[in-house]
């Protein structure tokens, strides 16, 4: 094999594969910036593909079955939201409840479905003028659907929002300090609740992108483990939507390349290979970050009670 | 000011109850523009509890508020700020790894969407040169100093406009020429004809800022009175209830063999600094040694570095002749070290455990409360049945959870488990913060008793009266450094305020500390 | 405080044992209303269900025996996850702990030369090993790299899925299984006896219930476990009382993760004979015991009781699929319906409600 077209169709697909933990991690750094750990993704990731499939294949459209994957998504990230920022309930254990039903519910609702290819798969996008150029062409501009784009804008925005606009400084004070925010008149639940539905709405796109576009058919359980990669993804860019975008394409290499080198080694041990980097990159950056909790949001993961007496 | 006559602010029979206690009973205050009003009262008294629900953090069970002759529901702060309300919290509340501009930024209405930053940043200079506030809207807040930080919560709350600004012992973290300082601005803002409220619970500053003071005891206003027209003697008879003895009874101290002697200690902060550079102490038994300063010069890492808490980059650490410079918090306090950490609730106790189990919490691993790694449950349970009894611990039983205790009760709790032991080193940090007034004798009479009985006390607390009171040397720490040490009968609030701000002491004299 | 009505509503700090009782009982017995529905919406009257599920486990030796042998890997498991929730140690991992042990049990049962009457006790222990391994290593890696242990257990849990895969399909297939992605059978010395008349493999049963006892005991009664406690509630506690973090938090992950892949080694020894797929070796048994040791609240004896109840769920999800043509998944539902619950409820509990007083009710209305 020539090496130009191996690295073409490498970087091609592990772009496609970077898709879903890039939205799903946009969508976690934007709850644990509000304060809020979500370990839902994976089953707010199979609830959307779920959804994203079913009505796709019903109304023969993969826009609608997108638009259900979000809406779906947030509905789950808001159940997430009344458990822990209403009723305080334990953060960890509301996202492993989360995870738990949706990957229960997806099974049991797609019983039906399983292995139909989907009639109306979101297409790729052949860009004009970018796509003809040699090499970066089809690298980068005519194997890609319109997800591929949309996310890295969608990083860009969130990471202008966090950062440069009144907006970014409430959700950041609200994850740092909410007593700070609240003796501002800030409303922290509100925020919270807002910052876990985006969450959710980004993961259930990541899920729908699955079962729409990149592998348009319905398999229990297709997130594979990908819910948790974004867990660690998120600590790994340390909560800035920019390094999202890195940490998500080289997993997706790394999904990729488990398939490519089956040739060399076997299929098991390869797939085996995203979760063991997962748990490397979280101890290099321990290893660097051992003096500043590595950027985590101050108040993540506790319940914000006002006037605790 | 003719015009400020009515009063800006009216509370009115204001009664807030929490589980067990009754905050606020039936307080009634009325504040004016263009004065300060002191709110004078021991720890506990519930003048937070009143200005937090004036600043619709609390809501009142009863009672009315009135603001500028119209009745008012305060529901939330941001209500609050909109009637012209502010509060500067004693524990900032300011988000610690953010700039000042994004701190001032947050929340704040008639900021630009984008670049919010920039818009304050230029707000900002004006009301600085106003009022005499200086700041560094660039900077990050965790890289100020305490002055520096209430200096941008003083500017958040002018910023919102607020006409009345509610100050929560804005003193307790400032050195004497901070606190200077500090008056000149709250002279500036009533020449503006803002209303100020000061909370405190100490007199003298009470006594030269305010034009009028209002004492609290218990829940219940004592009196209202024009600062002019009283004296310290008689605010502290409203406050306490009764005549109160500035002094407690103590006997001269008979200094014994060396407790303590450090050498040249270089210890690093969290964030990397040094926070103590090359500091030398020497602490007999029998003494206590006071270590006054301002919060955050060092002091944490000193107790942090005697109690195995954390490592001394440089130098020498030696308890009873032992050096135990690198020893870890288990040989200290096997060696006769006892800790009485700052953070009680956070570090002292282990809140879900019960009373007898934090009891052991420092011996657990030795007889006779352990043999063969088999917990001894008896010998707990005898050892808490004393304790209880000789500290006169308040609570429902030994199995109780410590938490369910009253902070007074979690603090005597620490210090039987730490003084029964009989320890030659006693390090006690803030011991008597936030305590009411019975608990704090109690504590203090403890720690004198355990200094007569032979052990060697470092007391370190910003509460200067405490220091004057117990210690029989005060060293005064500034930046990491000792300014210089004094013996307590030599020592003037002046001179060692001086000392707080920085000046070091002459040599000649402080050799004499040593 | 708050008011209702003519109730006051009142925070309080510690519940009492009977409340915590009450408050759990309610919320299982809310799922199960709320999974009502989801029979409903199935075409299956929720009546019919569950006195179809009550008949078919409850009412048989058979289905009892099913409970028993579905509990006896809870047990195990929960009874782990107690001593690490005690620690604060958020391990997620029981998963793949219980693979490691059913790997190195496999492992002992078909590769190792040992008389036939070692050969299980050196399972058993072979198991216990691999599972504290694989258990520590998250916990050195928390310790040591502050690596946040939820995301590093799940890992691990994959991780061993694959191992699991990879050996079942590779190096240890067995030659006489043909086509299938099992191991060779294992020697009758290497195969649990069964109860008589049930397929409940005792010696399991009679280790997990040892094992929650002596559990029991250690946090109670030895220097370790009052330890494990403190370290658990209050780490600057542990810190400023000497206590050495790395060494409390590494026991309690070895027996915690020990104990876990004691149940795989049940699972290879007493029930399949065999190491196969992942997902046919456990069913998941190491995540239902999160719910098993939080339901416990933390209490491994508890924890005996909750794994029964979560046996019973797996047993019906059994015989739901035959008798009432439902799918398996619907124990997922289950499961995460009652863990909602739970976790929704755990604010009750923290709430006292009684009747207002009448000179407190007439103060109350004129505040508001």
């Amino acid at each position: 094999m020539d090496w130009t077209s191996w690295l073409v169709g490498t970087v091609s697909r592990a772009l496609a594969f970077g898709v879903p933990l890039l939205w799903g991690t946009l969508g976690e750094i934007y709850a644990e910036r509000s304060g809020i750990v979500n370990l839902g993704v994976e089953g707010m990731m199979i609830l959307g593909a779920y959804a994203g499939f079913a009505v796709a294949q019903t109304y023969g459209h993969p826009g609608w079955g997108l638009l259900a994957a979000a809406a779906v998504g947030m509905v789950a990230a808001l159940w997430h939201a009344f458990l822990t920022v209403t009723l305080r309930a334990n953060q960890y254990v509301s996202g492993l409840a989360l995870t738990l039903f949706g990957l229960g519910l997806a099974g049991l609702l797609g019983r039906g479905w399983e292995g139909r290819p989907l009639r109306a798969p979101l297409g790729s996008l052949a860009v004009p003028v970018l796509g003809d150029l040699p090499v970066l062409g089809p690298m980068l501009f005519r194997d890609q659907t319109v997800l591929t784009y949309l996310g890295i804008v969608a990083a860009l925005v969130l990471w202008i929002v966090l950062f440069r606009t009144r907006w970014g400084i409430v959700v950041r004070s609200v994850g740092e300090s909410p007593a700070t925010a609240d003796a501002v008149g800030i409303h922290v639940g509100l925020v919270r609740y807002l910052c876990v539905a985006v969450g959710g709405l980004l993961a259930g796109v990541g899920g729908g992108y699955l079962s729409v576009a990149y592998r348009p058919s319905w398999t229990e359980g297709m997130t594979a483990g990908m819910g948790w990669i974004v867990i660690a993804l998120t600590i790994f860019a340390s909560w800035n939507p920019l390094r999202a975008i890195w940490g998500a394409f080289f997993f997706g290499a790394l999904y990729h390349l488990s398939f490519r080198l089956q040739a060399y080694v076997s299929p098991e041990l390869l797939k085996m290979m995203p979760y063991a980097f997962a748990i490397l990159v979280l101890a290099v950056s321990g290893f660097g970050g051992a003096r500043r909790r590595g950027g985590a949001p101050g108040a993540l993961g506790l319940p914000y009670v006002r006037g605790e007496r | 000011m003719a015009e400020a006559a009515w009063a800006a602010i009216h509370l009115q029979n204001i009664t807030k109850s929490f589980p067990g206690v009754l905050a606020n009973d039936r307080v009634s205050l009325a504040l004016r523009s263009g004065e300060v009003h002191a709110l004078l009262g021991e720890n506990g008294a519930g003048k937070t509890t009143l200005m937090n629900i004036l600043y619709g953090l609390y809501r009142a069970d009863a009672g009315e508020i009135w603001v500028k002759g119209r009745k008012v529901n305060i529901r939330s702060p941001r209500h609050a700020l909109s009637l012209g309300i502010g509060m500067v919290h004693q524990h900032f509340k300011l988000v610690l790894p953010h700039t000042v501009a994004e701190n001032v930024a947050l929340g704040l209405s008639g900021t630009p969407f984008w670049a919010p930053t920039r818009a304050v940043a230029r707000r900002l200079g004006d009301l600085s040169d106003r009022y005499g506030l200086p700041v560094d809207p660039d900077r990050r807040v965790w890289d100020l100093s305490a002055g520096e930080q209430q200096r941008v919560e003083i500017l958040k709350a002018l910023i919102r406009g607020a006409e009345v600004l509610v100050l929560d012992e804005p003193t307790s973290v400032l050195t004497p020429h901070e606190v200077g300082e500090l008056l000149k601005v709250l002279g500036r803002m009533k020449a503006e004809g803002h209303a100020i409220v000061f909370i405190s619970h100490k007199l003298d500053e009470v006594l030269e800022a305010a034009d009028w003071v209002t004492v609290m005891r218990r829940g219940q206003v004592v009196g209202t009175v024009r600062a002019e027209e009283t004296d310290k003697a008689a605010l502290a008879r409203m406050m306490v209830g009764r005549e109160v003895v500035f002094r407690l009874t103590k006997k001269a101290c008979t200094p014994g063999e060396a407790a303590l002697v450090a050498e040249d200690l270089h210890v690093r902060s969290d964030r990397g600094s040094l926070a103590l550079k090359g500091i030398s102490l020497a602490l007999c038994r029998g003494e206590i040694l006071g270590v006054a300063g301002v919060a955050g010069n060092g002091q944490r890492e000193l107790v942090e570095v005697l109690t195995g808490l954390r490592r001394a980059e440089r130098g020498r650490v030696q308890v009873l002749g032992q050096d135990l410079t690198r020893a870890s918090a288990r040989r200290l306090s096997d060696s006769g070290v006892a800790h009485i950490p700052e953070e009680r609730i956070r570090m002292g106790i282990v809140p879900g455990l019960s009373v007898e189990e934090n009891l052991i919490l420092k011996r657990h691993h030795r007889p006779p409360f352990c043999r063969g790694g088999i917990l001894r449950l008896a010998a707990a349970r005898r050892f808490a049945g004393q304790a209880i009894e000789e500290y006169r611990i308040q609570t429902p039983s030994a199995r109780t959870p410590a938490k369910l205790l009253s902070g007074g009760n979690i603090q005597k709790l620490i210090l039987a488990r730490e003084l029964s032991g009989s320890p030659a080193l006693v390090i006690a940090a803030h011991p008597t913060y936030g305590l009411d007034v019975g608990a704090t004798e109690q504590i203090r009479e403890l720690l004198l008793r355990q200094r007569d009985a032979g052990a060697g006390i470092l007391l370190v607390s910003e509460d200067l009266e405490e220091i004057m009171e117990l210690a029989d040397r005060i060293a005064v720490l500034f930046r990491g450094e000792i300014m210089g040490v004094v013996p307590a009968g030599e020592a003037s609030l002046e001179e060692i305020g001086l000392m707080m701000a920085g000046e070091r002491r002459a040599a000649a004299a402080a050799g004499g500390g040593r | 405080m708050k008011r209702l009505g003519p109730f006051v509503l009142e925070r309080r700090l510690a519940p009492p044992r009977h409340v915590v009782f009450g408050v759990s009982l309610l919320a299982v017995v809310v799922a199960l209303l709320l999974a009502a529905l989801v029979f409903w919406a199935y075409g299956v009257s929720p009546v019919r269900a569950y006195s179809e599920i009550g008949r078919g486990t409850l009412g048989t030796v058979g289905g009892l025996s099913d409970i028993v042998r579905r509990a006896i890997p809870l047990i195990l498991c929960g009874v782990g996850l107690t001593l690490s929730f005690r620690a604060q140690f958020w391990n997620i991992g029981a998963e793949g702990q219980l693979l490691a042990g059913a790997v190195a049990a496999t492992g002992v049962a078909l590769f190792v030369r040992v008389p036939d009457g070692f050969r299980l006790p050196l399972m058993f222990l072979a198991g216990f090993s691999a599972g504290a391994v694989w258990a520590l290593i998250p916990a050195l890696l928390r310790v040591k790299l502050r690596v946040n242990e939820v995301i590093s257990t799940l890992m691990m849990n994959y991780i061993m899925a694959y191992i699991v895969e990879w050996l079942v399909h590779g190096p240890w297939k067995g030659p006489t299984m043909r086509g299938f992605a099992y191991t060779d059978m294992f020697p009758v010395a290497a195969r649990l006896p069964y109860l008589t008349g049930t397929r409940i493999h005792w010696p399991t049963l009679v280790v997990g219930v040892a094992a929650a006892i002596l559990v029991a005991l250690l946090l109670a009664r030895t220097r370790l476990g009052y330890e494990i406690r403190v370290v658990g509630q209050s780490p600057d506690a542990a810190r400023y009382a000497g206590i050495n973090f790395t060494t409390v938090l590494a026991l309690a992950l070895v027996v915690s993760g020990g104990l876990a892949a004691l149940a795989g080694v049940g699972e290879v020894a007493g029930v399949h004979w065999r190491l196969r797929s992942p997902g046919h070796v456990s069913m998941g048994y190491g995540y239902t015991a999160i719910i098993v040791a939080w339901l416990a609240r933390g209490s491994p004896l508890a924890a005996i009781f909750t794994a029964l109840l979560f046996g019973l769920i797996f047993a019906a999800g059994d015989l739901m699929k035959t008798t009432l043509g439902l799918p398996f998944q619907i124990t997922g539902v289950f499961n995460g319906l009652i863990l909602f619950s739970l976790i929704s409820s755990d604010l009750l509990m923290y709430w006292r409600v009684r009747l207002a007083s009448k000179e407190k009710a007439w103060t109350g209305q004129a505040g508001s």
